[in-house]
């Protein structure tokens, strides 16, 4: 199951699938986090363990090993990035495991295919390993009883296994002397393995209970290594100057006469990528950053532009609502028959359209690789998201094969979806393999955001009819985007039921659980989009803008009809068929969801009396997909400047049922930062396309969230002992709807385009007052 | 050549002296805590003290801190235990961590200014360090945990 996306595709080999044996394998390994309070983590660079004798070390399977000293080490495939996955994983093992905890320690591991499918997105890390490091754990738990009992002189079924020791009635061994002295030799088919009955929830000992972050405290000392502190012996530095375009620029002339006064400036090179990544790249190497950085400004390039050269935000969302206006194109995910005839019939409908503007990762750390070659490896050295798929597209740009590439493991410094992208590896090893010595790759910011992958610009269009009661008979929810996923890993692409592709990603959230009659859902790639920019993850990606519309638009078709937001929804969320939810991952459906809303209605104090111009707005989500349902409820406290159109959000109330939370702080930390991250695209981000590139380069002009806009932030997890699903992204979705619709509730104005600009505020209330003046006086 | 104290070491450095502290301190040092953001000033996760005052390091350049007393967070306390640190760790502050050497150097010259700070002197002195994960509702709490611990120790000793 590891190694399979929630949708069963497969990637790379499927370690579940391997016959587990007491192996013996040496790992590399990367990046360690020493145990001690405020000690350092201990950068190894690879040096593979020499392959341990017999006695020396148990590694039941390729997930962990316990030495001699009865130190666990436990591998992550998952990438470090601000989520504290690496300490949520091994909480997994060793709370099966019986470990100690004192004595677990976790390594971040190198790009191999044994470890299955590499990523770290979608919010499926502790999903998709819980499982099977459940199970891993309890294997080697069970193969040390068996063991320590024979050393003890007892039978198994006296013995107990309790903080990383074999306990009998009188005396015990600790894992370390069972794994010295003991025959640990066990084999585990992937039947059996899949068989090995893990604990009760009611029997966890670590999974729900807070503990110290393992990658916490090299964050506060300043010794966590990223990729942009990446060093080897020799390596020179390049910074890119970015072609005009994102495809079809081709280089005319490069002129460095002005950057060869800088001093430590080596030369300047057109890079030749066969794999099409990053087309009229130009990379400046000097001794060092700085002077790469000085030189890469003073070098002069000409660019023969691509064919985007001229596209605008206006033009990219025009061709979004061309295809839209087109019933002919897209996929139809959703596809109820009786849409038409409910319209037909239907004496109240509602239609609206909604709009978001592309919004930038901005990730604090600006993309960078140092890239050398190594005993004929070709060796990446940063943070990525998703190896399994940049990896082979290294191998492509270098034209090698993928065994002679390998990626090395470092803290991400913000990866929100950026580095699920692994394109940024390519010019580095571009670069390292045209100057023939190693090359350290680091973008400036302007660098970063220009060659950022970001989250397109979406419209989308919904209709509602009703009944004469007020009943929903039907929906119809079209949407157009850029869909990374048919950039970045097509492989990961669904079919609709004529066998039209789309991308899952830029779609879910439209397939809600919402109870509406006949259900149509279309999702439609937007070419230009595709043709401008290469369309990225970002935080939550479809879900963040599907969601600003379905939650919008729930709040309008409420208000149509005259029935309170709240009690709309939990109408619609009534569990009846396919909303009845499944096992294992979505157990009670749309049920949950309502329970999620109601107790943030109740928490917020929804319909209490406000102040003039504060109005509280609610949205509730299922986070991303349907597969892994994490469900939110957000309700928004506003204030709305009726002058200024500023908008103050006083508070943020969120409910989550993300079923069991393993980590009950990490878990917070991830609500927090998901929800501000809702917050600040709502109200503070969002950017356009201008002469083909993104207008805003760095924070003079692109303001994320500050400290003075925090508002008050509540946050209650519903408990349960339900499957773990995700929960870095989905407070991210619900966020937005529940602002404007606060906003709406505040003032009467309705915005219907992310980002909120007090403009668009103050347009709004004009437009409120116009349409009331001409009511009054019918003149 | 540049002469200054790094961390109250004396260093010298050879490089062109209108290169960025941020890139001498990284690069030329090894001191890799000190954190590359934007390149303008405006994220302050290059943020180091240059004689007790927080300082971005990437928009200064090393010939204005010759003579000077310059702090990186690897410096900050000689055993990592600023009473900064202490809070970021107990309210487990940190998320990615790219900023966060930024943000406890901002601080510590906030505690310094405004020993019991309030929410506005903290919204005012912080506004300059963008945390893209969003830990600001952690680092208020940790910025007045510690305040409330210095004072504290002070009253106490």
């Amino acid at each position: 199951m590891d190694s399979l996306s929630p949708h069963g595709i497969r990637s790379g080999v499927d370690p579940s699938r391997r016959k587990f044996l007491i192996t013996l394998m040496g790992a590399g390994v990367m990046l360690g986090y020493a145990r001690s309070g405020l000690s350092m983590p201990d950068l190894i660079l690879s040096q593979p363990r020499q392959p341990a004798r017999a006695g020396e070390l148990f590694e039941p399977t390729i997930w962990y090993g316990i030495d001699r000293n009865g130190e666990v080490t436990i591998n992550i495939i998952r990438a470090e990035m601000g989520q504290h996955v690496g300490t949520s994983l091994a909480r997994i093992v060793a709370d099966e495991l019986e470990a100690d905890w004192a004595k677990v320690r976790i390594v971040g591991v190198d790009s191999d295919p044994k470890w299955g499918l590499m990523i770290t997105g979608a919010s499926w890390s502790v999903w998709q390993s819980f499982p099977v490091l459940s199970r891993a754990g309890a294997a080697g738990r069970m193969a040390l009883i068996e063991e320590g009992a024979k050393l003890l002189g007892v039978s198994s079924s006296s013995c107990t296994a309790r903080n990383g020791a074999v306990h009998a009635p009188g005396k015990s061994i600790g894992y370390g002397e069972i794994v010295a002295r003991g025959d640990l030799r066990r084999s585990y088919t992937p039947d059996q393995l899949k068989n090995i009955p893990v604990k009760k929830p009611a029997d966890r000992r670590l999974i729900g209970r807070d503990t110290m972050a393992l990658d916490v405290p090299s964050k506060t000392n300043g010794q966590g290594r990223y990729g942009i502190d990446a060093e080897v012996e020799g390596m020179i530095y390049a910074r890119p100057k970015i072609p005009p375009t994102r495809f079809g620029s081709k280089v005319i002339s490069i002129d460095d006469s002005a950057a060869k006064g800088v001093p430590g400036y080596i030369r300047s090179l057109a890079l030749d990528d066969p794999s099409g990544t990053v087309p009229g790249w130009v990379m400046v190497y000097a001794e060092s950053f700085s002077a790469a950085n000085k030189a890469a400004d003073l070098v002069r390039v000409v660019w023969s532009p691509g064919e985007t050269t001229n596209v605008s935000e206006q033009d990219i969302k025009q061709r979004a609502a061309q295809l839209i206006a087109d019933p002919a194109g897209g996929a139809l995910l959703v596809d109820d028959p009786g849409i038409e005839s409910a319209f037909a019939k239907t004496k109240q409908k509602l239609e609206s359209t909604y709009t978001t503007s592309t919004v930038m990762h901005f990730t604090l750390e600006p993309v960078n690789a140092l890239a050398f070659e190594r005993n004929g490896i070709f060796e990446i050295h940063t943070g990525n998201q998703w190896q399994s798929v940049a990896l082979p597209l290294v191998a492509r740009a270098l034209g090698r094969t993928e065994d002679k590439v390998v990626l090395r493991t470092y803290l991400i410094g913000g990866g929100f979806g950026r580095r699920l992208d692994g394109d940024y590896c390519v010019p580095a090893a571009l670069a390292a393999k045209a100057a023939g010595k190693p090359v350290k790759m680091v973008c400036t910011r302007a660098d970063d955001m220009r060659f950022d992958c970001p989250r397109s610009a979406s419209v989308q269009v919904l209709r509602m009819a009703f009944g004469g009661g007020g009943e929903v008979t039907a929906m119809e929810h079209h949407a157009a985007a850029g869909w990374p996923t048919s950039v970045i890993a097509p492989g990961f692409m669904f079919k609709d039921a004529h066998g039209v592709p789309y991308d899952p990603f830029a779609i879910q959230g439209a397939d809600h659980w919402y109870t509406v009659g006949a259900h149509k859902v279309r999702a439609v790639r937007n070419d230009l989009a595709h043709r401008a920019f290469r369309p990225g993850y970002l935080r939550s990606v479809g879900a963040g803008w599907t969601n600003w519309a379905v939650e919008s638009f729930m709040d309008e078709a409420a208000h149509a009809i005259g029935a309170d937001p709240v009690q709309f929804r939990l109408r619609l969320l009534d569990g009846a068929g396919r909303n009845s939810g499944s096992a294992p991952n979505a157990v009670g459906g749309a049920r949950r969801q309502a329970a999620v809303l109601r107790r943030v209605a109740e928490k917020a104090g929804w319909g209490k009396p406000l102040p003039n111009s504060v109005g509280l707005g609610v949205a509730s989500t299922f986070g991303q997909e349907r597969a892994m349902p994490t469900w939110v409820a957000c309700a928004a406290r506003v204030r709305v400047d009726r002058n200024t159109g500023y908008v103050t959000v006083e508070k943020l109330t969120l409910v989550i049922d993300a079923g069991t939370i393993v980590q009950p702080n990490s878990a917070a930390a991830q609500v927090e930062g998901a929800a501000l991250w809702g917050m600040s695209m709502a109200l503070f981000e969002g950017s356009e396309f201008v002469k083909g590139q993104p207008e805003d380069t760095n924070l003079n002009t692109y303001n994320p969230l500050r400290m003075g806009a925090v508002p008050d932030v509540d946050i209650e997890f519903v408990p349960s002992s339900e499957i773990p699903v995700g929960l870095g992204e989905p407070a991210t979705t619900a966020v937005a709807p529940a602002i404007g619709n606060a906003i709406f509730a505040a003032s009467g104005a309705r915005l219907r385009h992310l980002p909120i600009r007090p403009e668009a505020v103050r347009e709004a209330l004009a437009a409120i007052g116009r349409e009331s003046m001409s009511v009054r006086s019918p003149i | 050549m540049t002469t200054f104290k790094l961390n109250g070491r004396k260093v010298s450095v050879q490089g062109p002296e209108d290169e960025p502290l941020l890139w001498v301190i990284r690069d030329e040092l090894g001191l890799k805590g000190t954190k590359f953001g934007c390149g303008i000033g405006l994220c302050g996760a290059c943020t180091v003290h240059v004689d007790g005052r927080a300082t971005r390091s990437c928009i200064t350049a090393v010939r204005a801190v010759a003579g000077a007393d310059v702090t990186t967070i690897e410096g900050l306390d000689p055993e990592g235990k600023h009473p900064l640190q202490l809070a970021w760790l107990e309210l487990q502050v940190p998320q990615c961590g790219y900023c966060q050497s930024g943000q406890i150097m901002q601080a510590a010259t906030l505690l310094k200014d405004f020993p019991n700070p309030s929410d506005q002197d903290i919204n005012a002195v912080m506004a300059g360090s963008l945390c893209r994960c969003m830990t600001y509702l952690r680092i208020r709490k940790a910025i007045k945990l510690a305040a409330d611990r210095m004072r504290e120790g002070e009253s106490h000793g």
